[in-house]
Protein backbone atom coordinates (compact mmCIF):
# COMPACT_ATOMS: atom_id res chain seq x y z
CA UNK A 1 0.00 0.00 0.00
CA UNK A 2 2.76 1.97 0.83
CA UNK A 3 4.36 2.13 -2.82
CA UNK A 4 1.10 2.77 -3.99
CA UNK A 5 0.08 5.38 -2.56
CA UNK A 6 3.61 7.55 -2.97
CA UNK A 7 3.97 10.64 -4.52
CA UNK A 8 6.74 13.29 -5.62
CA UNK A 9 5.04 15.29 -2.37
CA UNK A 10 5.19 12.76 0.34
CA UNK A 11 8.53 12.16 -0.02
CA UNK A 12 9.14 15.16 1.83
CA UNK A 13 8.15 18.99 2.41
CA UNK A 14 6.09 20.06 -0.79
CA UNK A 15 8.73 22.73 -2.79
CA UNK A 16 7.41 25.92 -1.83
CA UNK A 17 5.05 27.30 -4.41
CA UNK A 18 4.54 23.44 -5.82
CA UNK A 19 0.56 23.05 -6.74
CA UNK A 20 -1.22 20.56 -4.67
CA UNK A 21 -0.88 16.88 -6.28
CA UNK A 22 -3.60 14.55 -5.06
CA UNK A 23 -2.97 10.54 -4.77
CA UNK A 24 -6.07 8.72 -5.69
CA UNK A 25 -6.72 4.83 -5.46
CA UNK A 26 -8.32 3.08 -7.74
CA UNK A 27 -9.84 -0.40 -7.17
CA UNK A 28 -11.14 -1.21 -10.49
CA UNK A 29 -12.71 -4.12 -11.91
CA UNK A 30 -10.57 -6.71 -14.01
CA UNK A 31 -13.36 -7.31 -17.12
CA UNK A 32 -14.75 -3.66 -17.67
CA UNK A 33 -12.78 -0.88 -15.81
CA UNK A 34 -9.19 -2.56 -15.80
CA UNK A 35 -9.91 -2.91 -19.37
CA UNK A 36 -10.85 0.16 -20.02
CA UNK A 37 -7.87 1.64 -18.94
CA UNK A 38 -5.68 -0.50 -20.76
CA UNK A 39 -7.45 0.68 -23.61
CA UNK A 40 -7.09 4.53 -22.59
CA UNK A 41 -3.72 3.46 -22.15
CA UNK A 42 -2.86 1.93 -25.50
CA UNK A 43 -4.59 4.24 -27.58
CA UNK A 44 -2.31 6.84 -25.45
CA UNK A 45 -5.32 9.30 -24.25
CA UNK A 46 -4.08 11.64 -21.89
CA UNK A 47 -4.28 11.12 -18.50
CA UNK A 48 -4.07 12.46 -15.04
CA UNK A 49 -1.21 10.45 -13.58
CA UNK A 50 -2.58 10.89 -9.74
CA UNK A 51 -4.35 7.61 -9.78
CA UNK A 52 -2.79 4.86 -8.94
CA UNK A 53 -4.66 1.17 -10.12
CA UNK A 54 -5.45 -1.16 -8.01
CA UNK A 55 -6.94 -4.66 -10.10
CA UNK A 56 -9.69 -6.41 -8.73
CA UNK A 57 -11.30 -9.76 -10.34
CA UNK A 58 -14.51 -7.62 -9.05
CA UNK A 59 -15.61 -4.23 -7.65
CA UNK A 60 -18.12 -6.83 -4.89
CA UNK A 61 -14.77 -8.16 -3.49
CA UNK A 62 -13.83 -4.46 -2.67
CA UNK A 63 -14.09 -4.54 1.02
CA UNK A 64 -14.88 -1.36 2.72
CA UNK A 65 -11.86 -1.84 5.13
CA UNK A 66 -9.38 -1.52 1.64
CA UNK A 67 -11.24 2.10 1.17
CA UNK A 68 -10.80 3.04 4.35
CA UNK A 69 -7.12 1.92 4.56
CA UNK A 70 -6.63 3.90 1.54
CA UNK A 71 -7.83 7.61 2.78
CA UNK A 72 -5.91 6.26 6.56
CA UNK A 73 -3.23 5.99 4.70
CA UNK A 74 -2.80 9.19 3.11
CA UNK A 75 -4.65 8.81 -0.25
CA UNK A 76 -6.17 12.16 -0.93
CA UNK A 77 -9.59 9.98 -3.12
CA UNK A 78 -10.28 6.70 -3.60
CA UNK A 79 -12.31 5.41 -6.70
CA UNK A 80 -13.92 2.40 -7.34
CA UNK A 81 -14.76 1.59 -10.58
CA UNK A 82 -16.82 -1.75 -12.13
CA UNK A 83 -18.73 -2.84 -14.97
CA UNK A 84 -22.29 -0.81 -15.45
CA UNK A 85 -25.42 -2.46 -13.46
CA UNK A 86 -26.35 -5.88 -15.64
CA UNK A 87 -22.94 -6.36 -17.33
CA UNK A 88 -21.08 -8.09 -14.03
CA UNK A 89 -18.85 -10.52 -14.61
CA UNK A 90 -20.38 -12.35 -11.70
CA UNK A 91 -23.89 -11.48 -12.13
CA UNK A 92 -24.02 -8.66 -9.10
CA UNK A 93 -20.85 -8.12 -7.76
CA UNK A 94 -21.11 -4.13 -8.90
CA UNK A 95 -24.72 -4.00 -6.90
CA UNK A 96 -22.98 -5.53 -3.60
CA UNK A 97 -20.29 -2.75 -4.59
CA UNK A 98 -22.64 -0.21 -4.91
CA UNK A 99 -24.13 -1.11 -0.78
CA UNK A 100 -20.90 -0.98 0.26
CA UNK A 101 -20.10 2.39 -1.12
CA UNK A 102 -23.52 3.70 0.44
CA UNK A 103 -22.84 2.56 3.75
CA UNK A 104 -19.36 4.37 3.62
CA UNK A 105 -20.83 7.21 2.71
CA UNK A 106 -22.94 6.88 6.09
CA UNK A 107 -20.12 6.69 7.88
CA UNK A 108 -16.57 8.44 6.90
CA UNK A 109 -18.39 11.95 6.28
CA UNK A 110 -19.77 11.73 9.86
CA UNK A 111 -15.85 11.99 10.72
CA UNK A 112 -15.16 14.71 8.66
CA UNK A 113 -13.99 13.03 5.20
CA UNK A 114 -15.56 14.52 2.36
CA UNK A 115 -18.21 12.41 0.46
CA UNK A 116 -16.75 14.03 -2.63
CA UNK A 117 -13.08 11.91 -2.03
CA UNK A 118 -15.31 8.54 -2.90
CA UNK A 119 -16.09 8.19 -6.19
CA UNK A 120 -18.07 5.11 -7.46
CA UNK A 121 -18.53 4.94 -11.14
CA UNK A 122 -19.56 2.58 -14.32
CA UNK A 123 -17.33 1.99 -16.68
CA UNK A 124 -17.47 -0.63 -19.09
CA UNK A 125 -14.64 -2.43 -21.45
CA UNK A 126 -15.03 -0.77 -24.12
CA UNK A 127 -14.97 2.73 -22.87
CA UNK A 128 -11.11 4.02 -22.61
CA UNK A 129 -12.19 7.49 -23.21
CA UNK A 130 -14.35 7.25 -20.39
CA UNK A 131 -12.18 5.86 -18.54
CA UNK A 132 -9.86 9.06 -19.31
CA UNK A 133 -12.46 11.32 -18.45
CA UNK A 134 -13.18 10.43 -15.30
CA UNK A 135 -10.18 9.91 -14.17
CA UNK A 136 -8.94 13.56 -15.00
CA UNK A 137 -12.47 14.73 -13.69
CA UNK A 138 -12.11 13.48 -10.50
CA UNK A 139 -8.15 14.02 -10.26
CA UNK A 140 -9.37 18.13 -10.77
CA UNK A 141 -11.98 17.97 -8.64
CA UNK A 142 -9.50 16.51 -5.83
CA UNK A 143 -7.07 19.27 -6.65
CA UNK A 144 -9.42 21.94 -5.89
CA UNK A 145 -10.54 20.29 -2.58
CA UNK A 146 -6.97 19.68 -1.43
CA UNK A 147 -5.19 17.00 0.86
CA UNK A 148 -6.65 14.99 3.18
CA UNK A 149 -6.14 15.70 6.65
CA UNK A 150 -5.69 12.23 7.68
CA UNK A 151 -1.78 12.33 6.52
CA UNK A 152 -1.06 15.16 8.99
CA UNK A 153 -2.67 13.28 12.14
CA UNK A 154 -0.59 12.02 14.73
CA UNK A 155 -2.45 9.44 15.70
CA UNK A 156 -4.50 7.22 13.71
CA UNK B 1 -51.61 -8.07 20.82
CA UNK B 2 -51.64 -11.96 22.06
CA UNK B 3 -52.92 -13.36 24.94
CA UNK B 4 -52.00 -12.52 28.48
CA UNK B 5 -51.50 -14.76 31.63
CA UNK B 6 -50.12 -14.33 35.28
CA UNK B 7 -47.12 -15.01 36.66
CA UNK B 8 -48.22 -15.13 40.74
CA UNK B 9 -45.52 -13.43 43.42
CA UNK B 10 -45.91 -14.85 46.38
CA UNK B 11 -43.72 -13.65 49.43
CA UNK B 12 -42.78 -10.39 47.61
CA UNK B 13 -40.22 -12.53 46.17
CA UNK B 14 -40.25 -12.24 41.85
CA UNK B 15 -37.25 -13.59 41.35
CA UNK B 16 -38.50 -17.10 43.48
CA UNK B 17 -41.98 -16.58 41.17
CA UNK B 18 -39.93 -16.51 37.49
CA UNK B 19 -37.31 -19.55 39.15
CA UNK B 20 -40.97 -21.43 39.64
CA UNK B 21 -41.60 -20.47 35.99
CA UNK B 22 -38.69 -21.39 34.62
CA UNK B 23 -39.12 -24.43 36.76
CA UNK B 24 -42.87 -25.21 34.41
CA UNK B 25 -41.20 -24.35 31.24
CA UNK B 26 -38.63 -27.51 31.55
CA UNK B 27 -41.36 -29.64 32.99
CA UNK B 28 -43.09 -29.08 29.53
CA UNK B 29 -42.09 -32.15 27.98
CA UNK B 30 -40.62 -30.44 24.57
CA UNK B 31 -38.29 -28.05 26.22
CA UNK B 32 -35.32 -30.10 27.19
CA UNK B 33 -33.22 -27.02 28.96
CA UNK B 34 -33.59 -23.56 29.91
CA UNK B 35 -30.72 -20.89 29.58
CA UNK B 36 -31.05 -18.32 32.11
CA UNK B 37 -29.04 -16.07 34.22
CA UNK B 38 -27.76 -17.81 37.34
CA UNK B 39 -26.08 -15.92 40.60
CA UNK B 40 -22.02 -16.05 40.62
CA UNK B 41 -20.68 -16.90 43.63
CA UNK B 42 -19.06 -13.86 46.02
CA UNK B 43 -19.07 -11.18 43.64
CA UNK B 44 -22.77 -10.61 43.14
CA UNK B 45 -23.50 -11.42 39.10
CA UNK B 46 -24.99 -13.64 36.73
CA UNK B 47 -23.90 -15.04 33.80
CA UNK B 48 -25.81 -17.30 31.47
CA UNK B 49 -26.41 -20.94 32.81
CA UNK B 50 -28.03 -23.72 30.80
CA UNK B 51 -30.14 -25.92 33.45
CA UNK B 52 -31.08 -29.20 32.70
CA UNK B 53 -32.31 -30.30 36.29
CA UNK B 54 -35.37 -29.02 37.89
CA UNK B 55 -33.78 -29.07 41.24
CA UNK B 56 -31.68 -26.83 40.02
CA UNK B 57 -33.20 -23.06 39.90
CA UNK B 58 -32.06 -22.08 43.13
CA UNK B 59 -29.66 -19.89 41.71
CA UNK B 60 -31.17 -18.57 38.61
CA UNK B 61 -32.36 -14.58 38.48
CA UNK B 62 -32.99 -13.06 35.83
CA UNK B 63 -33.87 -9.89 37.40
CA UNK B 64 -30.62 -9.42 38.78
CA UNK B 65 -29.40 -6.15 37.23
CA UNK B 66 -26.35 -7.63 35.85
CA UNK B 67 -24.95 -8.23 31.99
CA UNK B 68 -21.68 -9.14 32.56
CA UNK B 69 -21.81 -10.84 28.46
CA UNK B 70 -24.35 -11.15 25.89
CA UNK B 71 -26.19 -14.47 26.03
CA UNK B 72 -26.74 -13.90 22.17
CA UNK B 73 -23.48 -15.38 21.23
CA UNK B 74 -24.20 -18.73 23.84
CA UNK B 75 -27.79 -19.63 22.44
CA UNK B 76 -26.11 -19.79 19.09
CA UNK B 77 -23.97 -22.19 20.31
CA UNK B 78 -27.14 -24.07 21.72
CA UNK B 79 -29.21 -23.94 18.62
CA UNK B 80 -26.83 -24.02 15.35
CA UNK B 81 -27.18 -27.31 13.40
CA UNK B 82 -30.52 -29.55 13.53
CA UNK B 83 -32.69 -29.87 16.49
CA UNK B 84 -31.24 -33.19 18.25
CA UNK B 85 -33.90 -33.44 21.01
CA UNK B 86 -36.11 -30.98 22.26
CA UNK B 87 -35.96 -26.89 22.55
CA UNK B 88 -33.67 -24.67 24.62
CA UNK B 89 -35.94 -21.95 26.52
CA UNK B 90 -34.15 -18.97 26.72
CA UNK B 91 -34.44 -16.05 28.87
CA UNK B 92 -32.82 -13.03 27.37
CA UNK B 93 -32.74 -9.40 27.82
CA UNK B 94 -34.91 -7.62 24.71
CA UNK B 95 -31.06 -6.72 23.14
CA UNK B 96 -30.04 -10.29 23.50
CA UNK B 97 -33.28 -11.34 21.71
CA UNK B 98 -32.45 -9.02 19.00
CA UNK B 99 -28.66 -9.72 18.67
CA UNK B 100 -29.99 -13.13 18.27
CA UNK B 101 -31.87 -12.72 15.50
CA UNK B 102 -29.19 -10.82 13.87
CA UNK B 103 -27.21 -14.06 14.23
CA UNK B 104 -29.66 -16.51 12.99
CA UNK B 105 -30.00 -14.54 9.84
CA UNK B 106 -26.08 -15.19 9.14
CA UNK B 107 -27.21 -18.86 9.73
CA UNK B 108 -25.06 -19.17 12.93
CA UNK B 109 -27.93 -19.87 15.20
CA UNK B 110 -31.54 -21.17 14.70
CA UNK B 111 -34.78 -19.91 15.59
CA UNK B 112 -36.14 -23.30 15.18
CA UNK B 113 -34.88 -24.50 18.06
CA UNK B 114 -35.25 -22.41 20.52
CA UNK B 115 -38.53 -20.88 23.03
CA UNK B 116 -37.48 -16.99 23.41
CA UNK B 117 -38.66 -15.60 26.76
CA UNK B 118 -37.35 -12.06 27.02
CA UNK B 119 -38.60 -9.76 29.68
CA UNK B 120 -39.53 -5.74 30.38
CA UNK B 121 -35.88 -4.75 30.97
CA UNK B 122 -35.31 -2.99 34.06
CA UNK B 123 -31.46 -2.39 32.60
CA UNK B 124 -28.12 -3.54 34.13
CA UNK B 125 -25.25 -2.02 36.10
CA UNK B 126 -21.63 -1.88 33.75
CA UNK B 127 -19.64 -4.59 35.08
CA UNK B 128 -17.33 -2.63 37.35
CA UNK B 129 -20.62 -1.28 39.17
CA UNK B 130 -22.42 -4.54 39.70
CA UNK B 131 -21.16 -5.90 42.21
CA UNK B 132 -21.88 -2.66 44.24
CA UNK B 133 -25.07 -2.69 43.62
CA UNK B 134 -26.50 -4.51 46.91
CA UNK B 135 -29.27 -5.76 45.18
CA UNK B 136 -26.84 -7.65 42.95
CA UNK B 137 -25.47 -8.94 46.64
CA UNK B 138 -28.85 -10.77 48.00
CA UNK B 139 -30.91 -7.31 49.74
CA UNK B 140 -34.02 -7.94 48.19
CA UNK B 141 -35.40 -4.86 49.12
CA UNK B 142 -33.26 -2.94 47.22
CA UNK B 143 -33.85 -5.16 44.32
CA UNK B 144 -37.65 -4.63 44.37
CA UNK B 145 -36.70 -0.88 44.76
CA UNK B 146 -34.51 -1.00 41.64
CA UNK B 147 -37.33 -3.12 39.82
CA UNK B 148 -40.08 -0.69 40.75
CA UNK B 149 -37.83 2.41 39.54
CA UNK B 150 -38.96 0.96 35.99
CA UNK B 151 -35.31 1.27 33.99
CA UNK B 152 -34.53 4.38 35.80
CA UNK B 153 -33.32 6.11 38.59
CA UNK B 154 -30.21 6.64 41.08
CA UNK B 155 -29.34 2.94 43.26
CA UNK B 156 -26.34 3.16 45.65
CA UNK B 157 -25.53 6.08 44.08
CA UNK B 158 -25.27 4.63 40.88
CA UNK B 159 -27.18 4.74 37.44
CA UNK B 160 -27.71 1.57 34.99
CA UNK B 161 -25.25 1.79 32.23
CA UNK B 162 -25.37 4.36 29.57
CA UNK B 163 -26.63 1.72 26.75
CA UNK B 164 -29.34 1.00 28.91
CA UNK B 165 -30.37 4.79 29.66
CA UNK B 166 -30.31 5.31 26.19
CA UNK B 167 -32.50 2.33 25.07
CA UNK B 168 -35.62 2.91 22.88
CA UNK B 169 -36.21 -1.10 22.73
CA UNK B 170 -36.63 -2.19 26.46
CA UNK B 171 -39.36 -4.66 25.88
CA UNK B 172 -38.57 -8.10 23.85
CA UNK B 173 -41.26 -7.94 21.64
CA UNK B 174 -39.48 -10.15 18.91
CA UNK B 175 -39.49 -12.96 21.79
CA UNK B 176 -42.41 -15.47 21.81
CA UNK B 177 -43.06 -14.48 25.42
CA UNK B 178 -42.93 -11.85 27.39
CA UNK B 179 -42.65 -11.00 31.01
CA UNK B 180 -43.73 -7.79 31.77
CA UNK B 181 -42.57 -6.11 34.58
CA UNK B 182 -43.45 -2.15 33.42
CA UNK B 183 -46.09 -0.60 35.66
CA UNK B 184 -46.43 -3.99 37.49
CA UNK B 185 -45.92 -4.28 40.94
CA UNK B 186 -43.28 -6.84 41.14
CA UNK B 187 -43.97 -8.14 44.45
CA UNK B 188 -47.48 -9.11 43.85
CA UNK B 189 -47.37 -10.33 40.37
CA UNK B 190 -46.13 -10.32 37.27
CA UNK B 191 -47.67 -10.64 33.60
CA UNK B 192 -46.88 -13.50 30.48
CA UNK B 193 -47.71 -12.34 27.19
CA UNK B 194 -47.18 -14.40 24.21
CA UNK B 195 -46.24 -12.63 20.75
CA UNK B 196 -45.92 -15.29 18.41
CA UNK B 197 -48.36 -18.66 17.84
CA UNK B 198 -45.73 -20.66 19.10
CA UNK B 199 -45.57 -18.58 22.54
CA UNK B 200 -49.05 -18.43 22.11
CA UNK B 201 -49.47 -22.69 23.02
CA UNK B 202 -46.51 -22.67 25.53
CA UNK B 203 -48.27 -20.45 27.29
CA UNK B 204 -51.91 -22.65 26.94
CA UNK B 205 -49.42 -25.47 28.03
CA UNK B 206 -48.40 -23.60 30.87
CA UNK B 207 -51.36 -23.54 32.90
CA UNK B 208 -50.95 -20.37 34.16
CA UNK B 209 -54.15 -18.13 35.78
CA UNK B 210 -55.42 -15.30 32.51
CA UNK B 211 -55.07 -11.94 32.96
CA UNK B 212 -56.00 -8.98 31.52
CA UNK B 213 -53.72 -5.43 30.82
CA UNK B 214 -55.05 -2.93 32.79
CA UNK B 215 -53.14 -0.26 30.44
CA UNK B 216 -51.06 0.51 33.27
CA UNK B 217 -48.00 -1.36 31.51
CA UNK B 218 -48.27 0.73 28.43
CA UNK B 219 -48.55 3.80 30.42
CA UNK B 220 -45.37 3.23 32.16
CA UNK B 221 -43.34 2.04 28.72
CA UNK B 222 -44.57 5.35 27.11
CA UNK B 223 -43.35 7.77 29.98
CA UNK B 224 -40.07 5.69 29.77
CA UNK B 225 -39.25 5.76 26.15
CA UNK B 226 -39.77 9.51 26.04
CA UNK B 227 -37.20 9.85 28.71
CA UNK B 228 -34.99 6.95 26.95
CA UNK B 229 -35.35 9.46 23.27
CA UNK B 230 -34.01 12.17 25.04
CA UNK B 231 -31.41 10.85 26.20
CA UNK B 232 -30.28 9.02 23.03
CA UNK B 233 -30.60 12.24 21.53
CA UNK B 234 -28.35 13.82 23.48
CA UNK B 235 -25.59 11.13 23.17
CA UNK B 236 -26.01 11.35 19.30
CA UNK B 237 -25.29 15.22 19.81
CA UNK B 238 -22.66 14.88 21.82
CA UNK B 239 -21.01 11.59 20.32
CA UNK B 240 -21.35 13.61 17.07
CA UNK B 241 -20.03 16.97 18.05
CA UNK B 242 -16.86 15.06 19.58
CA UNK B 243 -16.30 13.20 16.72
CA UNK B 244 -17.19 15.47 13.72
CA UNK B 245 -13.24 14.85 11.69
CA UNK B 246 -10.96 12.59 12.16
CA UNK B 247 -8.66 14.86 14.43
CA UNK B 248 -12.00 14.21 17.12
CA UNK B 249 -12.25 10.74 16.12
CA UNK B 250 -8.56 9.79 16.79
CA UNK B 251 -8.94 11.60 20.36
CA UNK B 252 -12.53 9.89 21.60
CA UNK B 253 -10.18 6.59 20.66
CA UNK B 254 -7.27 7.35 22.08
CA UNK B 255 -7.22 5.42 25.23
CA UNK B 256 -7.91 2.25 22.99
CA UNK B 257 -5.35 0.03 23.50
CA UNK B 258 -6.12 -2.32 20.73
CA UNK B 259 -6.98 -5.35 23.11
CA UNK B 260 -10.01 -5.75 20.37
CA UNK B 261 -11.78 -7.22 23.91
CA UNK B 262 -14.75 -4.64 22.42
CA UNK B 263 -15.00 -6.93 19.42
CA UNK B 264 -15.00 -10.09 21.18
CA UNK B 265 -18.02 -8.78 23.98
CA UNK B 266 -19.76 -7.63 21.03
CA UNK B 267 -22.88 -10.08 20.25
CA UNK B 268 -23.23 -9.54 16.71
CA UNK B 269 -19.66 -9.33 15.72
CA UNK B 270 -20.36 -12.02 13.54
CA UNK B 271 -17.01 -13.52 11.65
CA UNK B 272 -15.16 -16.30 12.58
CA UNK B 273 -12.21 -15.39 12.89
CA UNK B 274 -11.31 -11.35 12.63
CA UNK B 275 -9.45 -9.70 10.13
CA UNK B 276 -7.43 -7.67 12.37
CA UNK B 277 -6.41 -11.30 14.16
CA UNK B 278 -4.84 -12.34 10.85
CA UNK B 279 -1.07 -12.14 9.17
CA UNK B 280 -2.61 -9.13 7.39
CA UNK B 281 -2.08 -7.41 10.48
CA UNK B 282 1.32 -8.83 11.21
CA UNK B 283 3.32 -6.02 9.56
CA UNK B 284 6.87 -6.18 9.29
CA UNK B 285 9.37 -4.12 10.61
CA UNK B 286 10.02 -2.18 7.11
CA UNK B 287 6.36 -1.23 6.86
CA UNK B 288 6.57 0.03 10.51
CA UNK B 289 9.86 1.95 9.30
CA UNK B 290 8.41 3.29 6.17
CA UNK B 291 4.92 4.25 8.00
CA UNK B 292 7.20 6.31 10.70
CA UNK B 293 9.15 7.66 8.45
CA UNK B 294 6.25 8.99 6.12
CA UNK B 295 4.77 10.58 9.17
CA UNK B 296 7.61 11.73 11.19
CA UNK B 297 6.14 9.31 14.14
CA UNK B 298 4.11 6.71 14.39
CA UNK B 299 1.92 5.82 17.21
CA UNK B 300 2.10 2.11 18.24
CA UNK B 301 -0.16 -0.25 18.56
CA UNK B 302 -0.65 0.93 14.81
CA UNK B 303 -4.08 0.46 13.14
CA UNK B 304 -6.70 2.08 16.44
CA UNK B 305 -8.97 3.88 14.41
CA UNK B 306 -8.39 1.64 11.32
CA UNK B 307 -10.18 -0.90 13.23
CA UNK B 308 -13.32 0.96 14.98
CA UNK B 309 -13.67 2.70 11.52
CA UNK B 310 -13.71 -1.12 10.06
CA UNK B 311 -15.87 -2.53 12.58
CA UNK B 312 -17.95 0.25 12.38
CA UNK B 313 -18.37 -0.37 8.16
CA UNK B 314 -18.63 -4.51 8.84
CA UNK B 315 -21.07 -4.68 12.23
CA UNK B 316 -23.12 -1.43 12.67
CA UNK B 317 -25.81 -2.27 10.40
CA UNK B 318 -26.28 -5.54 13.01
CA UNK B 319 -25.64 -3.14 16.28
CA UNK B 320 -28.43 -3.42 18.89
CA UNK B 321 -26.90 -1.24 21.00
CA UNK B 322 -26.22 -3.81 24.05
CA UNK B 323 -23.20 -1.42 25.31
CA UNK B 324 -21.39 -5.08 25.75
CA UNK B 325 -18.40 -3.14 23.60
CA UNK B 326 -17.99 -0.41 26.76
CA UNK B 327 -18.40 -2.79 29.26
CA UNK B 328 -15.87 -4.73 27.85
CA UNK B 329 -13.44 -1.84 27.54
CA UNK B 330 -10.57 -2.11 30.24
CA UNK B 331 -9.88 2.02 29.45
CA UNK B 332 -13.03 3.65 29.45
CA UNK B 333 -13.50 4.68 25.42
CA UNK B 334 -17.10 5.74 25.48
CA UNK B 335 -17.04 2.51 22.19
CA UNK B 336 -21.13 1.90 22.81
CA UNK B 337 -21.71 5.55 22.05
CA UNK B 338 -19.91 5.75 19.02
CA UNK B 339 -21.51 2.49 17.49
CA UNK B 340 -25.00 3.22 18.37
CA UNK B 341 -24.40 6.73 17.26
CA UNK B 342 -23.01 5.51 14.00
CA UNK B 343 -25.51 2.65 13.60
CA UNK B 344 -28.52 4.58 13.64
CA UNK B 345 -27.65 6.42 10.58
CA UNK B 346 -26.75 2.83 8.58
CA UNK B 347 -29.53 1.50 9.49
CA UNK B 348 -31.59 4.44 8.73
CA UNK B 349 -29.99 4.81 5.33
CA UNK B 350 -31.32 0.89 4.40
CA UNK B 351 -34.76 1.34 6.13
CA UNK B 352 -33.08 -1.45 8.22
CA UNK B 353 -33.19 -2.68 12.29
CA UNK B 354 -31.33 -4.62 13.59
CA UNK B 355 -33.66 -7.77 15.23
CA UNK B 356 -36.68 -5.90 14.49
CA UNK B 357 -37.58 -8.76 11.99
CA UNK B 358 -36.53 -12.13 11.38
CA UNK B 359 -37.08 -11.83 7.80
CA UNK B 360 -35.83 -8.49 7.22
CA UNK B 361 -32.34 -9.79 5.56
CA UNK B 362 -28.88 -7.88 6.63
CA UNK B 363 -28.63 -4.98 4.03
CA UNK B 364 -25.04 -6.14 2.83
CA UNK B 365 -26.65 -9.29 1.65
CA UNK B 366 -28.96 -7.89 -0.49
CA UNK B 367 -29.35 -5.37 -3.05
CA UNK B 368 -31.89 -4.00 -5.89
CA UNK B 369 -31.09 -3.53 -9.14
CA UNK B 370 -32.80 0.30 -9.03
CA UNK B 371 -31.17 1.88 -5.86
CA UNK B 372 -28.96 4.51 -5.02
CA UNK B 373 -28.40 6.07 -8.07
CA UNK B 374 -27.36 9.41 -6.26
CA UNK B 375 -24.14 7.25 -6.21
CA UNK B 376 -23.22 7.17 -9.22
CA UNK B 377 -24.23 10.61 -10.43
CA UNK B 378 -28.01 9.54 -11.35
CA UNK B 379 -26.61 6.86 -13.60
CA UNK B 380 -28.55 3.21 -13.21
Amino acid sequence: MQELIMTPQMQGEPMPGAAFEPAIVAFVCNWCTYTAADLAGTSRMVQSPNVRLVRMMCTGMVDPKYIIKALLGGADAVLISGCHPGDCHYINGNYKARRRVKLLMEILPRFGIDSRRIKLTWVGASEGNEFAATVNRFAAEIKELGPIDTRSLPLL
Amino acid sequence: MGSIARIEVTDGNPVAALQGFCARLLADGEISAVLAPRRLPGNGGTMPALVADPEQFHDVDPLAPSFRLSAARMLTRLTRGADEGGLVAALLRPCEVRAFIELCKLNQGSLENTLLVSLDCPGAFTNADTGRFSGNRGNAEALLGFLRADGRGDFDGMQIARACRTCEHPTGAEADLSICLFGQDPAKGLLLMANTPRGEGFMTRLGLPEASDDGARAKALDVLLTERRAAQEQMFAETTAATSDMSGLSTFLSACVNCYNCRTACPVCYCKECVFLTDVFEHKPWQYMSWARQRGALKMPTDTVFFHLTRLAHMSTACVGCGQCSNACPNDVPVMELFKTIAASTQKAFDYEAGRDPGEAPPLSVFREHEFTELTGGLD
